[in-house]
């Protein structure tokens, strides 16, 4: 408890920025990931195909080479100085992005083809099939997983600590400049995680059993 | 295309998409242009910077460095699904003195981020006079008490997908419980979930960039040592392309096998009735979304 007590400030600067990595990454990769997802399954031959190139492309990936790429790559690009936070998030968002889709993807395929012709066959026009049938349905079956996908994206902004990026991961090597125990601070980190994954956890147990499709 | 979300589009639906189709292919261009010419204009496509990878000394340390990348993704791999095998056996266990600890250990080491896994055994463990720790043991380690987790709950997934029946049925005729998860229970579940559970390989694969952070020498470690090398213009861009390659290429191929199996369990209808009717365990799922990072 001391080491955690007496070095309560690098703790809550680590995880704070833990905190600010996951909340933008998570914004950014759901605006993407939806235009990924809305492409995988648009009725446009070529938006399919560059949405399943890329989708493709980046789930085999490690993340940690998309980091390694913009930590180390990207200045030498010469595109303006953006600092090793911000090209953290932009790894972890383009990551995440293609699981978001792919979530999303599988979500309006759990929607049966019967449920838009019944919806066409009442005389529903495109927009109301949309809104009052096939989203619904889409919507609440993607919840548990895309929480899924959060919760992934909380344990790999930990990725970032190998690039600079001081957060939950750099706790460590703070601490071990100030002799504390490796092993106690990286305990308490872990238990940390398991408190924030635990919160996520129970969020997405709460909105499965209030959200269930039942067919 | 059977799709759920549009209608066999008319005349003028045909038109919208094909402007759609062009605006595309003009964004992805410009996307694609622009990098292309950053990287041209930054010297990253000059002869100097490519130099390097015309030596067969640094396509020997390559290969080497792959092999060390393969033989900890082959023993976290097997070793996971070891785990993943006697964890799932006690959490299905009837006596809860087993469960629940097994229990406790699997949301325990699910929640844990995998590079702090690694960090414990690599720079928590040592000082305490734990010696046999290198940088292979830390990455294996730490792949396999996540993955092995996390394939237990694929694996239960899998069981408590089969109809009540089958274990009714080995019962009937006599069997031991050993017996009925040997013969009956475990390889209709591991069948069923095997797409699943190559996908999660793919996850142990990737993950082993990961021990680039804890000095352990695999591709990503060369990756950054080649990059750096200042007498051929340091040329992290054009390694870092050829790395990624290699990474990419080798999930690729593995991603395939886990795509064919899939494909070919599906060609079963018993199996195919049996993966719809798997319930859905947070986190795992079938067809790949569901694989956890």
């Amino acid at each position: 408890m001391d080491v955690l007590l007496n070095n309560l400030d690098i703790f809550v600067e680590g995880f704070k920025n833990t905190i600010i990595l996951f909340v933008v990454s998570a914004v950014l990769a759901l605006v993407l990931g939806t235009i990924v997802g809305a492409m995988r399954v648009s009725p446009v031959p070529v938006m399919r195909a560059v949405g399943t190139f890329y989708v493709n492309l980046v789930r085999n990936t490690p993340l940690t080479l998309l980091m390694f790429f913009f930590a180390f790559g990207y200045p030498k690009l010469q595109l303006g100085n953006l600092s090793f936070t911000t090209l953290a998030i932009i790894a972890l968002s383009l990551y995440t992005a293609t699981y978001v889709a792919e979530v999303l993807r599988s979500g309006f395929n759990t929607v049966p083809v019967g449920q838009a012709e019944a919806a066409r066959a009442i005389g529903l026009s495109f927009g109301p099939t949309m809104s009052l049938v096939i989203l619904p349905q889409a919507f609440r079956a993607v919840i548990p997983p895309m929480m899924s996908v959060f919760i992934a994206l909380l344990k790999n902004t930990t990725v970032a600590a190998g690039f600079s990026v001081a957060e939950a991961g750099t706790i460590r090597s703070y601490l071990a400049e100030r002799g504390e125990p490796a092993i106690i601070v990286l305990l308490w980190v872990a238990a940390i995680f398991i408190v924030l994954v635990s919160i996520l956890s129970v969020i997405q147990r709460r909105l499965e059993v209030r959200w269930r499709v039942a067919r | 295309m059977t799709s759920v979300l549009y209608d066999v589009p008319g005349p003028r639906a045909i038109r919208r998409n094909r402007i759609l189709a062009v605006l595309t292919v003009i964004v992805v261009l410009a996307v694609v242009g622009f990098v292309v010419y950053r990287f041209a204009a930054t010297g990253q496509f000059t002869a100097d910077k490519w130099r390097l990878f015309t030596y067969p000394l640094v396509w020997e340390n390559v290969w080497a460095a792959t092999l060390r990348t393969l033989s900890a993704f082959g023993a976290a791999a097997v070793l996971s699904i070891v785990l993943g095998l006697v964890l799932s056996i006690g959490r299905v266990s009837v006596h809860a003195w087993i469960r629940v600890p097994v229990m406790l250990f699997t949301e325990l080491f699910r929640a844990v981020p995998v590079l702090i896994l690694m960090m414990i055994m690599y720079y928590g463990l040592p000082p305490l006079g734990v010696t046999f720790v290198t940088p292979f043991v830390a990455v294996v380690t730490g792949l396999t008490l996540y993955n092995g987790s996390v394939l237990a709950e694929v694996f239960r997934a899998g069981i408590e997908s089969l109809p009540k029946g089958q274990t009714e049925a080995g019962y009937a005729i006599g069997m031991r419980k050993s017996a009925v998860m040997l013969y009956i229970q475990y390889p209709q579940a591991v069948r069923a979930m095997l797409p699943v559970i190559i996908s999660q390989l793919v996850v142990v694969l990737k993950d082993t960039a990961l021990g680039f952070i804890v000095t352990f020498q695999e591709l990503l470690y060369l990756a950054k040592f080649y990059g750096a090398q200042v007498t051929f213009g340091s040329p992290i861009i054009p390694s870092t392309i050829v790395f990624g390659t290699i990474y990419i290429l080798l999930c690729l191929a593995l991603s395939g096998v886990a795509k064919w199996v899939e494909i070919r369990t599906r060609r079963s209808p018993r199996i195919a009735r049996q993966i719809k009717a798997i319930p859905a365990v947070p986190g795992v799922g079938v067809g790949g979304a569901g694989v956890i990072d």
